[in-house]
């Protein structure tokens, strides 16, 4: 069980924090297939009524897909027995559109993590290409906490960097936070 | 053998596996969260398929979105397609992108780079 009282991190602020921009759409509870489909079409809502953001709207579908998907597959339940509890912000920023999510993973994480995003982050268009071939026709990565496929398509998708937070929540949980831009 | 026809669902591809015509098909949108749960007996069915092929496969891929977990298991699909073609039919992959839609057609060419049977990229106006 994740304790969210006496601890350094206030989600709810966070939350709120994170809607620095036009808020398209925005979500935090639970994390379940069933949802995800309904974050899904919400998401589509928000494209079919801004015909503005048609250029961006199959890298955000990407984008969103993939990383609610990691939420479901990676995050935390705040309580035990309950559903994983994921955060899914859609803004508009400075002409960008910008995918946020935030979940609890256990602190042992991290490095792998940093590690991978930093690694994607410095990749050029024909290394993420040449990795995501290896990976996907590698039968030793599993998609789950393995060859973070989900993330190169990501990168491979955008062409930006992603951006990442942690925030200790106790000594052994941390909110990881993840920021996706697609212009 | 048996024909395999699924209907699409928000998540799940249409899917249309005939063994009389040897025509495959896969269509719509694949996103599960748990693609292998899916995609498994379609595996099957085609390894069984590759026991009694026709002369001519003719495998029409049309998505409008797979996600990383779909990527395997289509490469899978795939896999069993060329061990089709080795057996002695005539394989194609049609795999056809939307106009203006780079990210699907290079991921058609990725496969394509793969995979050893011949792949046709046809693009469909949107």
């Amino acid at each position: 069980m994740i304790s969210l009282e006496n601890t350094y991190f206030d989600l709810k602020n966070w939350f709120e924090k994170s809607k620095d921009g036009q808020v398209l759409y925005s979500y935090q509870g639970d994390i379940t297939p069933e949802i995800i489909t309904q974050l899904i079409e919400k998401t589509e809502n928000v494209f079919d009524n801004n015909v503005n953001f048609n250029l961006m709207r199959k890298v955000t579908f990407h984008v969103v897909i993939e990383s609610l998907q990691n939420l479901f597959h990676h995050g935390l339940s705040i309580e035990d027995g309950k559903p994983k509890y994921g955060a899914y912000l859609l803004l508009f920023i400075e002409n960008a559109i910008k995918v946020i999510t935030g979940n609890f993973i256990s602190i042992e994480k991290i490095q792998m993590i940093t590690d991978r995003i930093n690694q994607i982050n410095s990749m050029s268009k024909d290394e993420l290409k040449a990795l995501y071939k290896l990976i996907l026709n590698n039968d030793d990565f599993s998609e789950k906490g393995g060859g973070g496929l989900g993330m190169i398509d990501i990168a491979r998708k955008t062409g930006t960097k992603m951006e990442y937070e942690f925030f200790q929540v106790d000594e052994k949980v941390l909110f990881y936070v993840l920021k996706i831009n697609i212009i | 053998m048996d024909s395999i026809i699924i209907e699409g669902t928000p998540k799940t591809p249409t899917v249309n596996f005939d063994s009389a015509t040897g025509k495959i098909e896969i269509k719509g949108r694949s996103i599960p969260e748990n693609s292998i749960e899916f995609y498994k007996p379609l595996v099957d069915w085609l390894e069984a398929y590759s026991t009694a092929a026709q002369a001519n496969t003719a495998v029409n891929i049309q998505l409008e979105y797979f996600n990383t977990s779909s990527s395997k298991c289509i490469l899978d699909i795939f896999k069993k397609l060329e061990n089709i073609a080795k057996a002695g039919s005539n394989v194609i992959i049609n795999w056809y992108y939307e106009e203006d839609d780079e990210d699907m057609l290079e991921a058609g060419e990725d496969y394509q780079s793969i995979i050893k049977v011949p792949f046709k990229m046809i693009e469909i106006e949107e």
